[in-house]
């Protein structure tokens, strides 16, 4: 019994490779972080930005917006990454597995956002906008001082829901050869012929977002919509 | 009959196939206030958001106090802060309080700063009697106080005229009277008024005009008494005769 204690800690939580690897992980922390932050502020700032466009109603842009949109909401983000990542070369384009995996994610996060976004500013009644149209507000004055600030409170849980599900995805990354948390765990671990770099490396998946995800908890209860 | 505020001809509007108003004429004189009747689907509502181009007729012509509505040149933003419009389920912006929804439109098209714009909002909820309801978001009012704050936010702009669409209908009966009694202090303010509602007990006290309207036409129009007690047309005396067996 005691034996079997002390081999499952020699295989899994090594204090001697988790002191030595200890430098990657955090190094593939802060990558993951930078990642996650441009992911984020692109893919929803790209998303929102995609949602007021449609709202002007020029039927061949909210087509070509429809199209794009569905297409990154049905391919597996993985298969985004290795698209770019591997087919862009082929008409002389060479992003780094970084750039590749942040385009890919905010893509996706952008196709995702959209639909979010626009559901919210379709879910405000048109009375608004007829109220406010009525007061000689313009369309922009309108969408901004009126309709956004009511869609954006429908739209805070599915969002930072699935903010948080495709921040997560940075772990792709590891497949086209980004140095973020997983990556640097995996390379430790066939160094070391130890798993317990893994194991850091979920204790720091879990530092990262489980703030994260408390705060989106707290972020949604704030902003509950109260008529 | 003083100068007209609003100029309306030959309107015409189709929904797809739907005709929905066939040739409408209106002129609405200074300080007059016209009542708009007729049964659901007669087109009432359609015109009274034609006036202000809320919806685009399909022809026609819409002065209101000199400026053409339709002419594509207008600046429609600039041209609707003349005409206040009231709707049936009131509107109010929910995310704001009652002086934000009253001085939004002042601050952002009028161009008063935000001193002013306040100031200017504070005056026009004291006229509705709400002045000490200021900060209380459109959640925490009655129908009728939202009615109320809804008035402050059009006249707010000092139009020239104003459009009430159902303004009391969806209202619970007690609480009619307080947004019949704003109509009322308006009117007596001088203020031009186009209302479309069924109130005939407020058409026969305080219109000068009553319009009938039937399947996008206007029938017949006249004083309150002409209309109510010897309309002309048998389609007149059948609709006031439904509504006033109510």
């Amino acid at each position: 019994m005691r034996g079997d204690w002390a081999r499952f800690t020699d295989t899994f939580l090594n204090a001697k490779v988790m002191h030595k690897y200890l430098p990657d992980i955090l190094s593939g922390v802060v990558v993951t972080i930078e990642l996650a932050f441009l992911i984020v502020v692109t893919g929803i700032a790209a998303g929102l930005a995609l949602a007021l466009l449609r709202s002007l109603a020029i039927r061949p842009l909210n087509w070509l917006i429809v199209v794009i949109v569905d297409l990154f909401r049905s391919l597996p983000p993985l298969v985004v990454i290795v698209l770019i990542y591997f087919g862009l070369p082929s008409v002389g384009l060479s992003p780094s597995g970084f750039v590749s995996t942040w385009l890919s994610l905010a893509f996706v996060l952008m196709a995702f956002s959209e639909e979010i976004f626009w559901a919210g500013i379709t879910s405000v009644d048109r009375g608004q906008w007829e109220a406010a149209r009525s007061t000689g507000l313009s369309f922009g004055q309108t969408l901004m001082s009126v309709v956004l600030p009511q869609a954006f409170r429908l739209t805070i849980p599915p969002l930072t829901n699935r903010t948080i599900a495709i921040t997560k995805g940075t772990a792709l990354g590891t497949v086209v050869a980004v140095t973020e948390i997983l990556g640097q765990a995996s390379s430790a671990m066939s160094n070391s012929y130890n798993p317990s770099p893994l194991i850091m490396g979920a204790a720091a998946y879990l530092v990262l977002f489980f703030p994260v995800v408390v705060a989106a908890r707290w972020v949604e209860t704030k902003f509950a919509w109260k008529r | 009959m003083n100068r007209p505020i609003v100029d309306a001809r030959g309107l015409h509007k189709h929904f797809g196939s739907l005709h929905v108003l066939k040739g409408v004429d209106l002129t609405v004189a200074e300080r007059e206030l016209v009542f708009v009747i007729g049964p659901s689907g007669s087109g009432k509502s359609t015109l009274l958001r034609c006036l202000n181009r809320l919806e685009e007729p399909s022809s026609g012509s819409v002065v209101v106090d000199g400026i053409d509505m339709l002419d594509p040149r207008t600046d429609i933003n600039h041209a609707r802060q003349r005409i206040g419009m009231v709707f049936q389920s009131f509107n109010l912006y929910p995310h704001m309080t009652a002086l934000g929804n009253v001085t939004l439109a002042l601050r952002k098209v009028a161009g008063k700063s935000r001193a002013q714009a306040e100031a200017l909002g504070r005056a026009a909820l004291e006229r509705v009697g709400l002045a000490d309801r200021a900060g209380d978001t459109p959640g925490q009012l009655s129908g009728g106080q939202q009615q109320r704050v809804a008035i402050a936010r059009s006249i707010a702009l000092e139009p020239r005229v104003m459009l009430f669409d159902e303004p009391t209908s969806a209202l619970d009966p007690e609480l009619v009277g307080s947004v019949l009694e704003v109509m009322r202090s308006l009117r007596e303010s001088g203020m031009t008024m186009i209302v479309v509602s069924h109130e005939m007990g407020f058409a026969r006290n305080a219109a000068d005009r009553v319009v009938f309207m039937d399947e996008g036409a206007i029938v017949e129009a006249g004083p309150p008494a002409a209309i109510f007690e010897s309309p002309a047309h048998e389609r007149t005396r059948t609709f006031i005769g439904q509504i006033q067996r109510h």
